[in-house]
């Protein structure tokens, strides 16, 4: 297994007033994997982030990152540490190369003019160097923000809702961004509400609520785990009985008999192995049908379950 | 342990901020001050007496800078750390290997090289309209930059405690510029009845403008150890009330 760079250990957080926004939070994270945290607005997503990047204060519990204590030796880890915020924070009047300038200077790296040129080539603001920060549209002030967390070279990447409120073209060179981070050898940690996000860059999910951590696996772990198949076989004549020959499978009869109902599988494909073998089934028995219908359940299913779950316990 | 890259970011940083609007930081203390010398320099000046053998119009500098310093130094200061707060910036100092130290030199310093470059200018104004010499001019610079290092603490304290616009504003205008006029800015002490000379020694101004009076011409209302003691208290004590606001970060973390 990869080495732990991050490891939250009972990390709990209650603000002034009781709200607790993280409850008991234990999570390792491995050297180069992208790690997508899910949660509803409130789930406790951000003041994780800003628990380990230092801007809430836990109540208790312990965060160790690149083996250094953040509550004791924090200038060593915070130096390899980078946050990209969910918020267009950025000094608006301040020329875009000079603001990430800056950026380097203050987490205590020498100037390194061509650095600061590759990685602003990189995210396409290269073009865009000489202007203030206030003239980008916001879409080049997220690429601003990343190039500001990117100039101290980190070897841990927080992006907070990266591409919240981006439409769908920018949020695909979003993607892409985050692509090469991940072939430079960056440990990525994202907080998203696209969902499809998750599922197309993520290596890992953890799945928050309510700031408790419920859930933290492989994607295609948690897929196959809690994934089904879902297939509607439209039949050409209705039927009132299942036949013998697909009694085992988990289906059902449906709209009087004009329709059968599949739930199964475990989001490995098995589903769909068992959907081929109802339809040869169905014609061996005699029974025609006249379309299928085939879903494989997201891992938006999955999430909108365990939450439902969450909240019915 | 100090990471000077990081203090010297923040500094050359908080002074680009200042030459962005280096046309009005540079002509309002140049007009403000030149108004007050004509109203009080020459047209009411020419009616006053020496004071302890100093013109007034001369008598008035010390008085002047101090005015504009403690006012500058101070908004200057609070402004360079309210308003990252403010437009949610401040998340990139807080991440930042950054502790109190950088963070202090850094916005501190430029704040107080602020204040240096309006003093500078205020006395190279002054020269226009009054002829003055400077006793101790070591003493003189030294005693600038003590209240300008004072102020700017203070200034930084009054931008982590004020959460809006009014609160950043209310105590300048409304404390230190009255104590900096009732501070013996246009007047010297001994010229109060009593018990008004008695009282005004309550204000903490009358030891700063007494005490650069004193490096200016050699004398002054209050013995020059006790401006100095008092200011180094005072410049103490703000950085006592600042180690405590990162210890416990208060206002700057959640």
């Amino acid at each position: 297994m990869s080495e732990t760079i991050l490891e939250l250990d009972g990390l709990t957080k209650v603000y002034p007033g009781g709200l607790k926004a993280l409850d008991n939070v234990d999570l390792k994270i491995r050297k180069g994997e992208i790690f997508a945290l899910l949660g509803p607005n409130g789930a406790g997503k951000t003041t994780l982030i800003g628990a380990v990047c230092g801007l809430v204060r836990p109540s208790s519990g312990t965060i160790t990152a690149f083996g250094h204590d953040l509550a004791t030796d924090w200038r060593k880890a915070r130096a390899r540490i980078g946050l990209v915020p969910q918020e267009l924070s950025t000094d608006m009047f301040e020329p875009v190369h000079r603001g990430v300038s800056y950026s380097r200077g203050l987490f205590g790296l020498a100037p390194d003019p061509k650095r600061i040129e590759e990685i602003l080539r990189s995210l396409s603001l290269w073009d865009k160097r000489d202007e203030r920060i206030m003239a980008l549209s916001g879409g080049m002030k997220r690429r601003v923000l990343i190039a500001k967390a990117l100039a101290h070279e980190p070897d841990l990447l927080f992006l907070d809702e990266p591409t919240a409120g981006v439409d769908v073209e920018l949020r695909k060179g979003m993607w892409s961004i985050v692509d090469e981070m991940r072939a430079r050898g960056v440990t990525i940690i994202l907080t998203t509400h696209y969902i499809e996000e998750a599922e197309l860059m993520a290596d890992r999910v953890g799945i928050i609520n309510g700031g408790k951590l419920l859930m933290v696996d492989e994607k295609e772990a948690m897929m196959a785990r809690l994934g089904r198949t879902e297939a509607h076989i439209a039949l050409a004549n209705p039927i009132s009985e299942l036949p013998v020959s697909i009694a085992r499978f988990p289906v059902e009869i449906e709209e009087g008999g004009t329709s059968l109902c599949y739930r199964g599988g475990d989001g490995t494909g098995r589903g769909k192995e068992e959907v081929a073998e109802i339809t040869k089934a169905l014609l061996a028995s005699g029974i025609d049908y006249t379309g299928i219908d085939v879903r494989e359940s997201s891992l938006e299913d999955i999430f909108v379950s365990l939450l439902g779950e969450e909240q019915a316990a | 342990m100090i990471g000077w890259r990081s203090t010297w970011s923040i500094y050359t940083r908080e002074l680009m901020r200042f030459l962005r609007t280096a046309f009005q930081s540079v002509l309002a203390p140049v007009l403000t001050t030149s108004l007050y010398f004509i109203v009080f320099g020459a047209a009411i000046g020419g009616r006053m007496p020496d004071l302890g053998g100093v013109d007034y119009g001369a008598f008035i500098i010390p008085g002047l800078l101090m005015l504009t310093l403690l006012g500058e130094t101070t908004s200057n200061s609070s402004f360079g750390i309210y308003m990252p707060r403010f437009t949610g910036t401040i998340y990139e100092l807080l991440s930042a290997p950054v502790g109190v130290a950088e963070t202090l030199i850094g916005f501190v310093g430029a704040a107080m090289t602020k204040s240096l470059i309006l003093a500078a200018i205020i006395l190279l104004t002054a020269r226009l309209f009054v002829d003055y010499t400077i006793a101790h001019p070591l003493l003189a610079v030294l005693y600038i930059m003590l209240v300008a290092a004072a102020f700017s603490l203070f200034g930084f304290i009054l931008g982590i405690w004020a959460d809006n616009f009014e609160k950043l504003g209310i105590i300048p205008m409304l404390f230190l510029t009255p104590l900096t006029f009732l501070g013996g800015t246009f007047y010297s002490i001994d010229m109060l009845p009593a018990p008004w000379d008695t009282i005004a020694l309550a204000n903490p101004i009358v030891y700063l403008v007494s005490g650069l009076r004193w490096t200016f011409y050699g004398s002054s209302d209050v013995n020059i150890w006790i401006s100095f003691g008092i200011t180094l208290a005072f410049l103490a004590a703000c950085v006592g009330v600042i180690a405590y606001i990162f210890k416990t970060g208060w206002r700057l973390r959640a």
